[in-house]
């Protein structure tokens, strides 16, 4: 029966050599990582981590804490609103000469910047914020700002470049200027697209924004460094638990949106 | 009065906005919406333009245009940067092996009592239900909360980091490995299991063919996403090329800031190619 079988494909030789590739990766990183799972696998690791954990339960339920992480939630919630907003301005106006509208020199500037905006992480902005806007949520929404404005200049660009060109150049062949023109047809095209990638963008900077305070920029990150660095596990365990809850809040807010603003 | 009289606008004048109405309930249900959000996030621009945070910032952004380049130095940031890619390929590794276990009890595709009536076992159906939410779970904590997590418990360093993308990568692997594969053509799966084949067989015979580009594909670009977070993790103190790049923050030694932050740059670029590039040719 094994005659009847065709020959099994051949492999190429550069496909080896990827595996061989990927394998020594793998294996020079866990050779030259200093970890300590050894220690983990002690039984007086594991004592440790039951304490841990048990120290959670039950997570701190008195009022005047559950205020101060509700106000805490507000306060990222606001973060990442607001500092989605002003990505969508900068954007935007990222976006028109990333387009190609203003010359070929100025888009491909305008793209190596937006580039690295983007390639630069919220947290990493964060940190640097700090030095200019001090501890606090304001340095957490630039640094929210920075970076989507790089991600959504970037996509609202692609949008802009992919639109059909056919409705602005009747306009503008029309007599219509330049600025009726996009704002009548361009714009409009592709207005749900850009409405749907700034409710992505917004469902991604909420759970930035959750864990931005780790560096200091405020909200709920800001709590949870703090509890957790003074073994306050059960202040911790609410803080987390916000966290998931405010995620799925606005998730279920941005479905809503989604469904209301892009029909 | 003819129609023709009601609807042609007075000469030269721009009709009403139809919408003005509803424009203006819109402007102010965003301003009422806006106002405490400014207030929450302490949003007050001008605190950037005070002589202090001036003074403060110009130094620090003066330093930028001198990144600090001598030998030593770089070899340090070197060490990092090799870290950090080390941190994610590990973290990576080790997701991989909760998540393909995970895949295959969770795909509904290679359920065999489904088969035919189209209804899985109450217990079947429990497990699969169990072993996804505790995936959901795993995703849904940030991986730099499981970072401080660990670092709390195993101390500062790079275990932290690995396990932190080990536990948040199992968790979105394995929900996206199940979409791939039930997103593939169930008849080579189905035939087979209807005919005897076994779970595993199946699997192998059935729906990996048809996803495994797509799978590697998916895999990589995560490899790509745990780059950048293990880079990020480092400033919870779980090691990297982050962890330095928090320390020289702090010191406002900007040159040093600059170095790596370009370092970085360079190494978000070279991963993005490298995933470009091996998915191109997995087509």
């Amino acid at each position: 029966m094994d005659a009847r079988l065709p020959p099994p494909p051949r492999r190429q030789r550069s496909t080896w050599l990827l595996l061989a590739f990927l394998i020594a990766l793998v294996a020079a990183s866990f050779a030259s990582l200093p970890l300590k799972f050894g220690d983990l696998f002690t039984a007086e690791a594991w004592t440790t981590t039951a304490e841990f954990l048990d120290g959670f339960a039950p997570p701190e339920t008195a009022t005047p804490f559950l205020i101060k992480t509700g106000y805490a939630a507000l306060e990222t919630m606001s973060m990442s609103a607001l500092g989605t907003l002003l990505a969508v301005v900068a954007g935007l106006a990222f976006a028109l000469p990333a387009a190609g509208r203003f010359g070929a020199a100025p888009r491909a500037l305008v793209r190596g910047l937006l580039n690295i905006l983007r390639a630069v992480p919220e947290l990493v902005w964060a940190s640097l914020m700090l030095v200019a806007a001090g501890l606090g949520p304001f340095g957490g929404t630039l640094a929210l700002a920075f970076h989507t404005s790089g991600v959504l200049g970037r996509l609202f660009a692609d949008a802009l470049e992919n639109a059909d060109p056919l409705p602005q150049q009747t306009l503008l062949t029309n007599g219509a200027t330049p600025l009726a023109a996009f704002w009548y047809a361009t714009f409009q095209q592709t207005l749900p697209q850009m409405l749907s990638y700034t409710l992505y963008r917004w469902e991604n900077n909420i759970r930035a924004a959750a864990v931005l305070g780790v560096v200091g920029a405020g909200g709920l990150g800001q709590m949870l460094k703090y509890h957790l660095s003074l073994f306050q596990m059960q202040d911790a365990a609410t803080v987390i638990i916000a966290m998931l809850a405010l995620v799925a809040l606005v998730d279920a807010i941005s479905f809503l949106l989604r469904r209301t603003l892009t029909r | 009065m003819s129609s023709a009289t009601v609807f042609a606008p007075p000469a030269g004048s721009v009709p009403p906005d139809p919408a003005w109405r509803r424009r203006i309930n819109a402007a102010i249900v965003f301003i009422v919406l806006l106002w405490p959000m400014l207030v929450f996030s302490e949003f007050k621009p001008w605190i950037l333009f005070d002589s202090q945070s001036m003074a403060a910032s110009g130094r620090f952004l003066g330093a930028f245009f001198h990144p600090v380049v001598n030998t030593e130095f770089l070899a340090l940031v070197l060490v990092n940067t090799w870290q950090t890619v080390a941190i994610a390929t590990a973290g990576l590794a080790l997701a991989m092996l909760g998540a393909v276990p995970a895949t295959l009890i969770i795909t509904e595709r290679l359920s065999i009592s489904r088969l035919g009536r189209g209804r899985m076992r109450p217990a079947a159906a429990l497990l699969r239900h169990s072993v996804r939410s505790v995936l959901v779970l795993l995703r849904s904590v940030p991986e730099l909360v499981w970072a401080l997590l660990f670092v709390r418990v195993i101390g500062l360093g790079p275990t932290a980091g690995v396990l932190a993308i080990a536990l948040t990568y199992s968790g979105m692997l394995g929900k996206v490995y199940a979409e791939i594969l039930e997103s593939s053509d169930a008849h080579g799966t189905d035939t087979l299991l209807a005919n005897g084949g076994g779970r595993l067989a199946s699997f192998l015979y059935g729906a990996l063919p048809e996803s495994a580009a797509e799978l590697v594909s998916y895999t990589v670009y995560r490899w790509e996403c745990a780059i950048r977070g293990s880079a990020v993790m480092g400033f919870v103190g779980a090691g990297g090329l982050g962890q330095r790049m928090d320390e020289s923050t702090r010191n406002m030694v900007g040159g040093e800031v600059a170095t790596m932050l370009i370092v970085f740059v360079l190494l978000v670029g070279l991963a993005d190619l490298v995933s470009k590039l091996l998915r191109r040719r997995l087509g």
